[in-house]
């Protein structure tokens, strides 16, 4: 235990006086985070989005479903899309099934203003039904993103990328000349780096909610343990990055390989609602999509933790895959 | 003497290179063995086998007499030929980290004293001299009172002060009664600290024995030497075998006064004139037809 902890130490001193990482942790993050809040306070967004269930027959055309200026989003799942009128960001959801029925959220104008073009192109009877719920602001809806990603790229580089540089400078050689060995070794850069982004991810939030006040209904513990839980896959998907790979320029490009569909696929910045579904499949196989859903629920739903229980058992199940395959995986230096 | 270290028919090969082919040794306990040869030769590969870094190819490595386990680890201290340290780390801060690796560790205090390190005990690794740093490194490899103490060319890239302040570092640790064993390609090296040293080059044993013995056994002769520009004569005007050096005339002789008698009657310049016993790069000359350093 001892030399976890000292190793542990030892690491968390690295990181502190490292002035460039204390920047991107404690500035840079909040700095995004308000840029992006300043960005979005106008909440100028000139499209309308509809939702459109799918339904076994063919939908029916109609001159508000071919209306250019309206982006039409089909869903499949009542509840998923009737979650996104209630927070705003779906005007208004339809559905072509006899009966005709929608939903609007009364107090969205943009959602009233839709229900009266809907009412006027139409000669059918459609059938009304009212969803209530504050509007979510993207800010809002953005904030678990930034904080997961932040997370991501911490959780990536800082240990998957200095393990590389140990074993490319020789500090690992050095280690495996003691007695330590290679899964205490693991443990404590893995420690060393939870710790880091915990503290990290409660003092961004603590500063951004100063200046942001942006929406949190759930649970802060239920939060902190996403967090944790978070933390962990992506660590561990670092730590398997690392775990035989001697070259800077390789690691770099690996993590860049694994960040990159995580930054773009995992809904940090925009929903996914009206991409293919492959992609939407594919989505599903990144730990950061189900730590930002999870947190999202928490953040903006106000989920328990029976609701999220599916998210954390993936991620959970997803550390245990990743952590077992580099500790098999795991060489101190190339022989 | 009981040894402490065995290796037999040891081999290392990377693909169908041989790095090490076949070597036998063994070290006694409590001596400074030395692996010497040139860049190349299999030294760092032979000790990272011994020390448990690589894996041989073929042959065994005994330890008091037994394969080594894990306790090996725990009794035995290591100074890579090249390796970092933590960045961010203070000299002590180094010392404290390693002192935990081990169960049992000697105070730092100690090593402190020993290697001479009050002087940058809170400057951070990283920006120590060459000097500073191998004694920080040895002070490490040091840290759990090792009984063997594995040195890979510890003093290479150091300038002749902070060798000689080196060498005077490992002498005060042999007389600790600690086994040493160091691979080094500075002949002088070996002859000053070694009490027993192979020679290898190409991945094999080429010699072997105390370094007095080897020299007894392989020259009886000393050098006369002088610079090239003040030998004016003919080389078969001499007696004894002349050889035209890189950076001198060497006059291998048995009679030192004969020789110095020939050059006085062939007017030879006496002013860059030195007389020398043969060294272990004269050995490694003669038994390969190349020099330790090339």
């Amino acid at each position: 235990m001892k030399e976890i902890l000292a190793l542990w130490m030892a690491r968390n001193r690295e990181y502190y006086r490292d002035k460039g990482s204390l920047f991107w942790s404690f500035v840079a993050t909040p700095f995004i985070v308000i840029v992006l809040a300043i960005a979005f306070s106008s909440e100028r967004q000139e499209i309308f989005r509809a939702g459109q269930l799918t339904t076994e027959n063919s939908p029916i055309s109609t001159p508000f479903t071919e209306e250019p200026a309206i982006t039409l989003i089909d869903y499949s799942n009542i509840d998923e899309a009737l979650r996104r009128v209630q927070f705003h960001q779906l005007d208004i959801l339809i559905t072509t099934e006899i009966p005709l029925r929608y939903w609007v959220n009364p107090a969205s104008s943009k959602g009233r203003l839709l229900e009266k073009l809907l009412l006027s192109d139409s000669t059918e009877s459609w059938q009304r039904n009212e969803v209530a719920g504050q509007p979510i602001r993207y800010i809002d809806w953005v904030i678990p993103g930034i904080l997961a990603m932040n997370m991501m790229f911490s959780g990536l580089w800082g240990i998957g990328y200095v393990i590389v540089r140990y074993r490319k400078n020789g500090v690992l050689k050095r280690l495996q000349a003691t007695p330590l060995r290679a899964w205490q070794f693991l443990v404590s850069q893995a420690f060393s780096r939870l710790f880091i982004m915990l503290t990290v991810t409660v003092l961004v939030f603590i500063v951004c909610d100063l200046f942001i006040d942006f929406m949190m209904l759930g649970s802060h513990l239920l939060l902190l343990l996403i967090a944790i839980v978070g933390n962990l896959s992506i660590i561990s998907i670092s730590l398997l990055m690392a775990s035989r790979t001697d070259s800077e320029e390789l690691g770099n490009g690996l993590l860049n390989l694994i960040s990159f569909p995580m930054l773009l696929l995992s809904e940090l910045w925009f929903s996914l609602d009206n991409a293919p579904q492959w992609l939407q499949d594919v989505s599903l196989t990144l730990p950061l999509t189900h730590i930002v859903k999870a947190a999202r629920g928490v953040m903006l739903e106000g989920a328990t933790l029976t609701e999220i229980a599916p998210q954390l058992g993936i991620l959970v199940a997803m550390t245990l895959v990743f952590i077992t395959l580099a500790g098999l995986l795991f060489r101190w230096h190339k022989d | 003497m009981k040894a402490i270290l065995e290796i037999r028919n040891l081999t290392k090969s990377f693909r169908s290179f041989k790095a090490v082919d076949g070597i036998s040794f063994a070290i006694p306990q409590g001596t400074c063995f030395g692996l010497l040869g040139p860049n190349g030769a299999g030294k760092t590969t032979t000790i990272e086998m011994i020390e448990g870094i690589k894996k041989p190819s073929s042959g065994d490595i005994l330890y008091k007499g037994k394969p080594r386990d894990r306790e090996f680890s725990k009794r035995s201290g290591i100074q890579f030929q090249s390796t970092s340290l933590m960045d961010y780390l203070k000299a002590r801060e180094v010392l404290e980290l390693f002192a935990k690796l081990y169960p049992h560790s000697q105070p730092i205090g100690n090593l402190v004293e020993l290697c001479q390190l009050e002087e940058f005990l809170e400057t951070y690794a990283t920006r120590l001299s060459g000097g500073q740093r191998q004694r920080l490194l040895l002070a490490v490899a040091l840290i759990n009172d090792p009984e063997v103490l594995f040195l890979d060319e510890p003093t290479t890239g150091l300038d002749p002060q902070s060798r000689r302040n080196f060498w005077s570092l490992i002498r005060n640790i042999k007389s600790q009664g600690k086994t040493i064993l160091l691979t080094t390609h500075y002949m002088e090296e070996a002859e000053l600290l070694c009490d027993q040293l192979v020679i290898m080059d190409k991945g094999k044993i080429i010699a072997d024995g105390s370094p007095y013995a080897l020299l007894r056994q392989y020259f009886d002769h000393s050098y006369v030497c002088l610079d090239h520009q003040d030998f004016q004569c003919s080389p078969d005007a001499i007696t004894d075998a002349v050889e035209k050096r890189e950076d001198c005339i060497a006059i291998a002789t048995n009679s030192v006064e004969k020789t110095l008698t020939e050059l006085v009657s062939l007017n030879v310049d006496l002013r860059s004139l030195r007389v020398r016993n043969p060294s272990l790069d004269d050995l490694f000359l003669k038994l390969t037809g190349h020099r330790l350093r090339e």
